[in-house]
């Protein structure tokens, strides 16, 4: 079964004899079964965990489990999964990568009025930086992960595609992924849905095959930002205004980066029409909250943009996503003289948020993507 | 793939003798010792037997040996219940910066709440400066706690003087001699310490059973509380196949040494020697002569001691980086960091510690196999490749191995 599913995509591997893979394991579902198939088919595979985040930091209230997609427990069952199918297993400590290069601009950014994507950053700065360096270190062929996204050796070098199960596409997230990179990388569960995974995972009889899914970012686990916000950084002092878009006092607020773009609920304000957090402005210390037409936006400046393509010098008409559950929206991507893109929506859409990453799409085809200013 | 194991001050196997001895006591003689019946009677002597021999080896007396599940316990016991103890005469502890986190942790534990700890430092090869060391005591001052050998470097302490020392100033001594009983002499009474640690799986006895000296005339706190075991020192049903091992492994240790430690330094040397002369730009940590004779720890500049374990660990070959304890969680080294060594280095620092069962063949191997490991990771390194040698300090620290 495993083989039939894999040929069309991974004929890369079928075809090769016998590669030494480094996968990358959370403990989870996915990343446990991807460690399973590629050793069925052979492989030599090194299960690899990356300790990012001393969990002793957080205890949940009441005694409540964490159900999130890197606690210290999943190293233990990453563990325990390397142990179940026979392959060795290391821990990796990028701990202190982590902090410096996604805790700490994930807290950076909030403060600075931005809506943050630490999964992202995680991705490019770790888990295909860092991560990959090690598995190169061990001599492997490649670093497998698994996310659902797959990897396309076309003419003109790799395509970073969707994964085929719509509900689980995670290309947006990938989207940093250099031509060097994508051509050292895996995504063997690209081709399947959820579903499909499952079954692997109980024919495996893999001892997660029963986990729930991941919701909350990995390193706030109980999914109360606010608090770690203020762990990180302390509180207090950053009281302002609530203001409604036409320049009208209408609340108070405890802190800029207790609110996201589009919020509606827990504003505290009595107003005539439901109102929205439609901007931010973290050095006035202001929150400005508007009607719902106030959060369409038909253009975006983005920076630091990463390309899977040659990064175009003309105007390119492109599908573009603004968060990961956004449906992609037909635009016109104009690059500026200093590096910069605009993006320019055909409709506009809601929701644009700072911080966020915008990604560039032709039908299932990962071309790009930037940071959202 | 061969096995090679060089990693013996993290644990070592259980010797085939020890093992043996060992057996009768699960099913067998299982009594309880504390029973007055035939089953417990078959068992109180093997128990009395063992807390000789572990006396033995350390110039002890039978008496003032406690058995204990783990050096971690032993550490906790000494410092916790001398503080306890000894409430009346103060709170002010001395140890040292270079401690097993056994008893660091046991320390910082303790300043929250209201303690105050001088954690002494260490010069670059780990040595204490014993003027500084006596300059700390103070009339507050209850204990001191000074580890027998250092478990990262292999570094000994001179403990016989700093006991000296604790004895004018009447400072209660003790002494973290996990790494360093079954390797190198140790007596209790040319020592002069109050309160010694010794743990079983470092020397061929089994994981989770140790023993504490506690010198004749003690006043120390309990621990655990509940039944009248070991003097009312220890509660808790005692481990007595895992006593019986440590016993053995005493004895055995106490025939052993003087000739293993010889076979072991000798390897040792051999494998210092042949890559120093292999690896350029390496550094040892540790002290050059007073150091545990199976102990080698090297920073590998350029590299990172993780990357270098994995690569090693596919080729069979087992060392560590740091305290087995921090490792999956791999900081870097506090002891390192007290011998100021730079910190990309102490990143570097791959430790080997052999045993009586290695041979000159592994140790040939690992000579053979480890320069070109280094090599490539070097060549991996983006540090060693950057170009801008000269630019910063960490690149002028290894520019000058």
């Amino acid at each position: 079964m495993g083989a039939r599913l894999f040929a069309p995509l991974y004929g890369f591997i079928m075809t090769q004899k016998k590669k030494r893979i480094v996968v990358a394991m959370s403990g989870g579902v996915d990343s446990s079964t991807t460690a399973a198939l590629l050793k069925e088919q052979g492989h030599e595979v090194i299960g690899i965990t990356m300790q990012i985040w001393d969990y002793s930091r957080f205890t949940a209230p009441d005694g409540q489990l964490f159900g999130s997609c890197c606690s210290l427990d999943d190293v233990y069952d990453a563990r325990r999964v390397a142990e179940a199918i026979g392959i060795p297993f290391y821990v990796v400590n990028f701990e202190a990568d982590f902090q410096s290069q996604v805790i700490d601009p994930f807290c950076n950014e909030y403060f600075a009025g931005r809506t943050p994507n630490p999964c992202v950053l995680c991705n490019q700065k770790l888990k295909f930086e860092r991560l990959l360096q090690r598995a190169h270190e061990l001599e492997a062929d490649a670093l497998a992960t698994g996310h659902y996204a797959r990897i396309v050796a076309g003419a003109a070098g790799y395509e970073l595609r969707k994964g085929l199960d719509p509900a689980k596409d995670q290309s947006y997230f990938l989207f940093t992924l250099s031509q060097q990179q994508l051509g050292s990388v895996l995504f063997p569960l690209g081709a399947m849905t959820k579903e499909e995974v499952r079954a692997h995972a109980a024919r495996f009889a893999l001892p997660v095959a029963e986990k729930s899914e991941s919701q909350d970012i990995c390193f706030v686990p109980d999914g109360d930002y606010v608090r770690f916000l203020e762990e990180e950084r302390g509180s207090g002092h950053k009281d302002g205004a609530i203001l409604h878009v036409s320049g009208k006092e209408v609340g108070r607020h405890r802190g800029t980066y207790r609110y996201t773009i589009g919020q509606r609920r827990g504003l505290g304000i009595a107003w005539p029409h439901p109102l929205y957090v439609v901007r931010i402005d973290a050095e006035r210390h202001e929150v400005i909250v508007g009607e719902e037409e106030f959060l369409q936006v038909s253009s975006l400046l983005l920076r630091n943009l990463c390309w899977t393509v040659p990064a175009p010098v003309a105007p390119l008409r492109a599908n573009c996503r603004i968060r990961y559950r956004h449906h992609e929206a037909p635009a016109l991507l104009t690059p500026n003289a200093d590096g910069s893109l605009l993006v320019t929506f055909d409709q506009p859409q809601t929701g644009v948020t700072p911080g966020q990453a915008a990604v560039f799409y032709d039908d299932d085809r990962v071309l790009g993507g930037g940071w959202i200013q | 793939m061969n096995h090679i194991y060089l990693d013996n001050n993290a644990t070592t196997p259980v010797r085939p003798e020890v093992l043996s001895a060992m057996l009768p006591y699960f099913s067998e003689q299982f009594g309880n010792p504390s029973s007055v019946h035939w089953a417990g009677r078959q068992v109180s002597g093997a128990l009395e037997k063992a807390r000789a021999q572990v006396a033995t080896l350390i110039n002890a007396s039978p008496a003032e040996i406690v058995f204990v599940s783990c050096g971690s316990e032993g550490d906790n016991m000494a410092i916790l219940g001398t503080l306890d103890a000894l409430s009346d005469k103060g709170k002010h502890i001395i140890t040292t910066a270079v401690e097993h986190p056994a008893v660091l942790n046991t320390c910082e534990y303790l300043e929250k709440r209201g303690y105050s700890v001088t954690y002494l430092p260490v010069d670059a090869d780990g040595m204490l400066d014993l003027v500084e060391l006596e300059a700390a005591i103070t009339p507050e001052t209850v204990l001191l706690s000074v580890m027998w050998a250092n478990n990262e470097t292999g570094t000994l302490f001179p403990i016989a003087e700093i006991g000296a020392i604790a004895k004018k100033h009447q400072v209660r001594f003790h002494c973290d001699a996990v790494q360093a009983v079954g390797k190198v002499p140790v007596d209790v009474q040319a020592a002069n310490v109050d309160l010694l640690v010794i743990s079983g799986h470092k020397l061929g006895a089994p994981k989770g059973i140790g023993a504490i000296y506690i010198r004749r005339g003690t006043k120390l706190t309990p621990l655990l509380h509940g039944g009248h075991q070991e003097r009312n020192r220890r509660a808790g049903t005692h481990n007595v196949p895992s006593i019986v091992g440590l016993g053995l492994a005493c004895e055995l240790a106490g025939q052993e040494m003087a000739e293993k430690s010889v076979q072991i330094k000798a390897l040792r040397d051999h494998l210092e020697a042949g890559l120093f002369a292999a690896v350029p730009q390496i550094k040892l940590n540790g002290h050059p002569t007073e150091r545990l004779p199976n102990t080698l720890n090297v920073s590998f500049a350029w590299i990172e001691g993780e990357s270098l374990l994995m690569s090693l660990d596919m080729k069979g070959i087992a060392a560590s980086s740091g305290s087995a304890c921090t490792s999956g969680s791999l900081e870097p080294s506090h002891v390192l960091g007290a011998m100021c060594v730079e910190v990309t280095l102490a990143h570097s620092s791959t430790r080997f510690s052999l045993g009586a069962n290695n041979t000159v063949e592994e140790i040939d191997y690992v000579i053979e196999i480890l320069p070109p490991i280094v090599q490539r990771l070097r060549d991996m390194s983006p540090l060693y490749n950057c170009g801008k040698v000269d630019a910063c300090e960490s690149c002028d620290t290894l520019k000058r191995l």
